[in-house]
């Protein structure tokens, strides 16, 4: 299997305050006055620390954003989409829709249909545009599959970190909103 | 296997009816809250709300099930998940619910979507993200959803990636 492997980092030298950044607040961030103060709080530390923690796990790569997952076409309009592409244009296709702001992902995968992309967009519309437009610059079909339904409830990514040698720390505190 | 808390119950998405105003807090908080002491009384001086009226907003957005999550947004890949894989399932059109709440209940599995067949070059209509530390690691997982939805015979693809030529936060306008 060939994976990336541009910007694999060393999650062993995560220190225990970093482990807890990542895997507990994924969800149910705290919505009050001073949301950082408030984990501070929790984790033991204060809340300059734990801005400036944050903001390194993102400068490295760990932490994509602090904000909201929302649920696919709740708001605008996406799909996934699959092009069966040879494997000697893979490259140059691959790079043309990744153009297009309204792609967010963009994958290759094991399968005739080897070119696997998310495109979200204000609306239909716009969504519709953008597939006829990659269809006529690649000269390739576009399979688009859009949620029919969803089954997942999405708290989050359990990282599986050891947190045993921290258990004061590891006290799982309700922060739900409602 | 830990099995996800069910506290809140997947509904079938609807368009939800937003004012402009949640539109452009929308906007504003899909890549990231301001790393600041006060984030939502920064993101209320954009909008010209105060900070409670922020908080309450978002609060709005997710029981209306608008935010399916809201907190740190993590790599996966950069934390040594190194394997994910689509898995994809040719599943009778009378059990694909009860099948796919089956899956989406599992910690590993961080998507589940019914999507419409396109035969006859892709008959498969359950679609679930499967990550692992690597590809042995994603089998197991597979092997693990097959025993516990208690499901036989079932026609498969695990469709492991193999580049990422792209991956960020949505972006809806």
């Amino acid at each position: 299997m060939q994976l990336d492997t541009e910007n694999k980092l060393n999650t062993q030298q995560l220190n225990s305050l970093e482990k807890h950044l990542l895997n507990d607040y994924q969800h149910d961030f705290p919505l009050v006055a001073r949301p950082f103060k408030k984990i501070a709080d929790e984790l033991g530390t204060t809340e300059d620390v734990v801005l400036e923690t944050i903001k390194q796990l993102q400068e490295t790569g760990f932490v994509s954003r602090v904000g909201a997952v929302f649920r696919a076409n709740s708001i605008g309009a996406s799909t996934l989409a699959a092009m069966a592409i040879p494997e000697e244009e893979l490259e140059k296709v691959a790079a043309m829709v990744n153009e297009y702001s309204e792609v967010n992902h963009n994958y290759q995968r094991e399968h005739h249909y080897n070119l696997w992309f998310v495109l979200t967009a204000s609306d239909e519309h716009t969504l519709n545009a953008v597939l006829d437009d990659i269809e006529q610059r690649t000269g390739h079909a576009v399979m688009y599959l859009p949620m029919l339904e969803d089954y997942h409830i999405d708290l989050g990514f359990d990282l599986g970190f050891d947190m045993s040698m921290d258990s004061e720390a590891n006290q799982k505190i309700d922060i739900g909103i409602n | 296997m830990d099995m996800k808390v069910k506290y809140r119950l997947p509904s079938l998405p609807e368009q939800a009816v937003l004012d402009d105003t949640d539109q452009a807090l929308i906007t504003l908080i899909q890549t990231g809250l301001p790393l600041s002491p006060t984030p939502y009384a920064d993101i209320g001086k954009k909008l010209q709300l105060n900070e409670q009226e922020v908080i309450q907003r978002i609060k709005d957005l997710y029981d209306t099930n608008v935010i399916k999550r809201f907190g740190i947004v993590v790599r996966h890949h950069e934390l040594g998940y190194n394997a994910n894989a689509m898995t994809v399932w040719n599943i009778a059109d009378e059990a694909v619910t009860e099948l796919g709440a089956c899956m989406g209940q599992f910690d590993f599995v961080t998507l589940c979507y019914r999507r419409p067949r396109r035969l006859p070059d892709w008959p498969y209509n359950l679609f679930t993200m499967i990550h692992g530390k690597d590809r042995e690691d994603v089998l197991a997982n597979i092997e693990i959803l097959a025993n516990s939805c208690n499901f036989d015979d079932v026609d498969y693809k695990v469709l492991f990636s193999t580049r990422r030529f792209k991956q960020r936060g949505a972006i809806y306008r």
